[in-house]
Parts: structure tokens; sequence; C-alpha cells
């Protein structure tokens, strides 16, 4: 007795603290459940909600007297701004409107299925932490408002976190520059995957990058969907810094795409959808395409290299998508043994195949059952540039890696752009395509030899339509390389 | 009015101090519930640990152990309900922080706005110390000080303990 009356003090501290390391040690070891301590935390935060809240909305009414009536200055010119914007991002949007059906027809034939973001809840952030250690929000929406737990939370900018706990008015979010938190990315161009995490500095870093891979500075993020949690192709950040780190991986500090420490509005996704993309009104999926994906490439051409013209332009190619179209019976002449002649020519699978149905279905209408879908508004021959690489690419690889082969497969508007461009530049020429009946046997004949030594004139072409495949081919619109 | 023996550097007598209960409960809970607010509209006070300053202002103020012990506690479990980690992560660090507070407050004059300072920088150091120990030890997570960091928030903290306390002396109430 008389110990702990001299040492009541010490006695008190070890208690106290022998008390919450147990309630710790309980926690830890039942972090999944949620018991007593989830009520501890629940009371809590009722009891600061409804105050936080009250805050809140008086500051908003009151910034709402100053923006709706006081703050009006300027507001003509903004108009006028704005309108132009308008007008500007109304063209841009029917460009990429036509890029997306591209997109959505390749996705289909690939088989893809897309995740759609069906509903969203709008909530308010009403409170954080307060401390640096634990990077979480609360939201003034909760159960009630339909709100579950790891549901993910973003803004128009970007990803901002996934919802931790749910409480009956309020939610509680853990934001991606948490230690504890993960969100599954992809480098926009690379199409390398990794782990986004938080550091314990509330900066965002990207982990499990092999110190080998070529990241660049300035590359973006967005989300992979691989982490179950958050749809895929969500805006995470850029990456600002690429450094070596420990354990063969990069050290990529990541920029968020949203200001993380200021947010006032978020949108929680609530309903996600996984369905095939909608391809109705894009017309059918014609048999040369889904052949055209699945055919070994043309060779080459390098410019001036005169001897490689007819074989590129030789039907070979084209053969499977005739023989897939009954219309196209009149052209059997042209389409024999297109695998040989691919080979013969020493044809690297640096491909467009995809261009050469659209050939067909310019140069010989009646053997589609459908004009070609690509316009010409498609930008620019992505791809022209790898064309010129000599190599020969395997007719199935996409890339250089195999993590980025499935990425880029289901990355339907990035496969799609190149060979669509081609096929553009092609349809559009077709019409004016030059035939090559300057050596009218040898034509019959695509494997013969002659054909290659000798190149026929433009000046020579007869637009026949048994020709039609006959393109003179660009030596830009014959360096499509094979997409995946 | 009570008084209690300088033991070091010499025989004055220190006054001790005593808070309403009012007082006692509604200043962390507006300061904590405040801390938890204010960064949504002015992040930078993120850095700022008002429950930790309290902490230090009531153990130093009370000059007592056995009071700085459970006020810690209570304004650690406090600030443990806002987070997402398990409860007693820093009710643990405040506890040890409102013990040493009140032992030093003990031997040493605190009213002196220099000692202050250093007193709270002194223990944003142990409280961010305990806090790391009781992450990578208790916790197994990774964490790592950035010192550089952890010296600007001790200053600020510091010069925000020394304008706090004065203003909190208003409701100090003489033993």
């Amino acid at each position: 007795m008389n110990f702990f009356s001299r040492h009541k003090n010490t006695v008190v501290l070890a208690t106290v603290l022998l008390a919450q390391f147990l309630l710790l040690a309980m926690q830890v070891k039942r972090q999944t459940a949620e018991g007593p301590v989830r009520l501890i935390r629940l009371l809590t935060v009722s009891a600061f909600a409804p105050f936080e809240r009250l805050l809140i909305y008086s500051g908003e009414n009151l910034r709402g007297i100053w923006s709706n009536y006081i703050d009006l200055r300027n507001v003509r010119s903004e108009n006028a701004r704005l309108k132009a914007e308008a007008e500007r991002m109304r063209l841009e949007r029917a460009r990429e409107q036509e890029d997306a059906r591209q997109a959505r027809r390749i996705q289909a034939l690939l088989g893809f299925k897309e995740q759609w973001i069906d509903t969203t809840v709008a909530a308010q952030v009403i409170g954080t932490s307060g401390t640096e250690s634990s990077r979480v929000l609360y939201l003034d929406k909760g159960t009630k408002d339909g709100i579950r737990a790891d549901m993910p939370v973003i803004t128009p900018d970007g990803v901002v976190g996934k919802v931790l706990t749910v409480y009956g008015e309020t939610a509680q979010v853990l934001v991606i520059n948490d230690p504890t938190s993960g969100v599954g990315a992809t480098l926009v161009n690379s199409r390398l995957q990794g782990i986004v995490k938080g550091t314990p500095t509330g900066d965002v870093q990207l982990n499990y990058i092999m110190s080998d891979e070529a990241v660049q500075p300035g590359e973006a993020l967005v989300t992979s969907g691989g982490d179950r949690v958050f749809p895929k192709g969500l805006p995470i950040g850029t990456a600002v810094r690429v450094s070596p780190g420990r354990n063969l991986f990069l050290d990529i500090k990541v920029k968020p795409a949203v200001d993380l420490d200021r947010l006032e509005e978020v949108l929680v996704i609530t309903e996600q959808k996984s369905r095939a993309p909608d391809t109705a009104g894009l017309g059918p999926i014609r048999a040369a395409d889904i052949l055209a994906e699945h055919l070994p490439g043309v060779p080459q051409t390098m410019p001036g290299d005169a001897s490689q013209q007819p074989s590129q332009s030789a039907p070979g190619q084209t053969a499977p998508a005739a023989g897939a179209t009954p219309q196209a019976a009149p052209q059997k002449p042209l389409t024999a043994k297109p695998q040989t002649v691919a080979a013969a020519a020493g044809a690297s699978a640096a491909k467009p195949p995809l261009a050469k149905p659209a050939r067909i279905s310019a140069g010989a209408p009646t053997a589609v059952q459908k004009p070609p879908a690509p316009k010409p508004t498609t930008p620019k021959p992505v791809t022209a540039p790898k064309s010129a690489t000599p190599k020969p690419v395997s007719p199935n690889a996409s890339g250089p890696k195999p993590k980025t082969t499935a990425a880029v497969q289901s990355a339907g508007a990035n496969a799609a752009k190149p060979p669509v461009a081609k096929a553009a530049k092609t349809s559009a020429s077709a019409s004016t395509a030059v035939q090559k009946p300057a050596v009218p046997k040898p034509v019959t004949k695509p494997g013969s030899p002659t054909i290659v030594q000798k190149p026929p004139s433009p000046k020579s072409a007869t637009p026949k339509p048994a020709s039609a495949s006959g393109v003179k081919p660009k030596p830009a619109s014959a360096g499509g390389t094979r997409q995946p | 009015m009570r008084t209690v023996n300088l033991s070091y550097t010499s025989r004055e007598q220190v006054e001790v101090y005593r808070f309403s209960w009012p007082m006692s409960v509604g200043l962390p809970v507006l300061l904590v519930g405040l801390q938890a607010f204010l960064p949504v509209r002015l992040p930078f006070f993120r850095i700022f640990d008002f429950g930790l300053l309290l902490t230090i202002f009531f153990a130093v103020s009370r000059r007592s152990q056995l009071s700085g012990t459970l006020t810690g506690a209570a304004i650690g479990l406090l600030q443990d309900a806002f987070t997402h980690t398990p409860f007693g992560v820093f009710g643990i660090a405040k506890t040890l922080v409102g013990y040493g507070a009140s032992s030093i407050g003990i031997r040493i004059d605190v009213e002196n706005p220099g000692s202050r300072f250093l007193l709270a920088f002194f223990f944003y150091g142990v409280h961010q110390a305990v806090f790391v120990a009781i992450e990578r030890e208790l916790m197994g997570q990774s964490i790592h000080l950035n010192l550089g960091q952890e010296a600007g928030a001790a200053v600020a903290n510091s010069v925000m303990a020394v304008f706090l306390f004065a203003l909190l002396n208003r409701f100090k109430i003489r033993d």
C-alpha cells in the first residue's frame, strides 16, 4: 500500500499506458472486424459531424451571397470567353466522338468489356483527421445516401481515394496520399503498371516499376482497374520525378491530378457496370477487320525501293477479306496466296494489314457490305515513325514488353487509330488509285517475280474493277506497324 | 495558494493552477475539432498539433503528473477517433508527453515565452519519436522521419504554443 501511495503517479502512468497498449493490440488483432472500437469512433464522429457540417454550410451560404450578388464583375467577358471555349470544345468533341466510335468498334472486335460509371453521389468534404499521419476526409453523406465502404471517390480532375468507413450521415475517405492506401495504376505511354501509394510526408508515389524500365517525367498515370475498386482510365496524376530506388524498383514521385489538400466537393461512385461496348450505329463488323487482326504483315517499303512496291500492292493481303465476302469473287485472280506473297517479299510484321481491307472497300464497292467507317478526320498516322524500323516484328507482338500487351489491346482507341488512319488515307486515294496492269498477265500471278521487277508506271493505270486492290502504295502509308 | 518548490534552480516557489470543468473538457474538444475542420479550407493548419499543445499547457499549468498523464491520454484518444488508425497511437504518445511535461513543469519556470517555446519544441520531438516508434514497432508501418520537415513543424508548433499559451492563460484559476 505504501508503495502505491509513494509511486502513485508512476503507477497511474503505467496503468494508463498499459490500458492503451492493450487497446491498441486488441484493435490490431481485430483490425478487420468492427466491434466496440467502431462504436467509439462512431460516437466521436457523430458528435462532431453536425458542427462541422454547420460550419461548412454557413461558410457556403456566406460565400454564395458574395458570389451571387456582389462578385459579379467581369461576368460578361467571362461569358464571352466561355462561349468561345464551348465552341472550341464542340469541335473537339466531334472529332473525339469519331475516335470513340473507332475505339468501340475495335473493342467489340476484341471482345472487350467496358466499365461504366453508372451512378455517382456528390458529397461535400466536411472534415479531415487533423493530423499529418492519417490522410482521411469526412464527407457529409453516409449509408443513408447509398454510400458503402470501398466505393471510389473522385472529382472531375481525377482520383481522390476510396470510402473507408461509412456511418449514417458521414463517410470516412482514405485519400490516395495516405501511406496505407493503394491504387492500381498504368502509365499512359509506356503502359507499365504499378501501385500508387502515399508517403508519410503526404506525397504520392508509383511503386513496383522495375528500374530497368524507361519512365519519363511528365508521363500521365491512369487507374488500371486492377484493384477492383477504381474503374479503369481515371486520371491519377503525372510522374514528376523518376529516380532509381531500392530493391530494383524505381522511385517515381507523382503529382496528383487532384489537389488533395483543397478538396471541397467530391463524387462517390456508387455504381459501376461492366458491359460490352455499344456498337449500335457503327455498322456491321466486317470480316476484313477481324481477319486483318490475325493476318501477318506486309513488307515494309522503303521510299524509293521500287522493287518492293508491287509486293506491297500485291493483293495477297486482301485475299481473306475478299474471300470472306461473297461479292468479292471477281477479285479472285488478284488474291491468291497472300501468305506466300508476304513471305516471299520478306515481309516483316510491321503491318498495314488493316489498311488492305479498306482498300478493297474503297476500290471495290461491291465487295463490301458497308463503306468504311474511318474518316479522314482521324489524326496523323501515329505509327509512321515506327514503320521505318527495319526489324521484323512478330505479327502478334504489340510491343516490346509482354506486360503492356494486354493494356494496349484493351486501350481500344490507341489500338484503333493508326490502322484506321491508314485506311482512311488509302480509301481516299483509292478512287485515284493506280492500277498495275502494265503487265497484264502477271497480275493473275501474284507470286511471280516479274511483277516485282517491273513496277508499273502510274500513268499506265487503267481503273478496272479487277485491280481494285492494286492501290499504289505511298511510302507513308506503307509503313504502318502491326497493331495488337 | 498551493506552491511547489523549484528543485534545481532556486528555492523559489512556483504556482499551481487548475481549470474549471467546462474548460478542461471544452478546450480540448474545441481545439481538436477545429484541427479536424480547418485543414478543409486552410490546408497548412494540418501542420499544427493543437492536441499536443493543449496537453503540454495543461500539464505544465497543473504541475501534476497524474493529471498530465490522464489529460494526455484523453486528448490523444480523442485525436485517434478522427483518424483511420487504431485507437491508442496518439493516446500513448500524448500520455507520455503529458507525464513528461508535468514532471518538467514542476522543476522549471514555464511562464516565460522562451521556455515555452523550447518546451513545445522538445515535446513535439518526443511526441513524434514515440509516434514513429509505435507505428513502426507495433503497427508494422514503414515510416521514416523526415528530419527537415519535422524540424519545421516543431518550430511552427512552438511559435503557435507561445501565442496559444498566452491566450489560454486567461482560463487558468490559481489553486
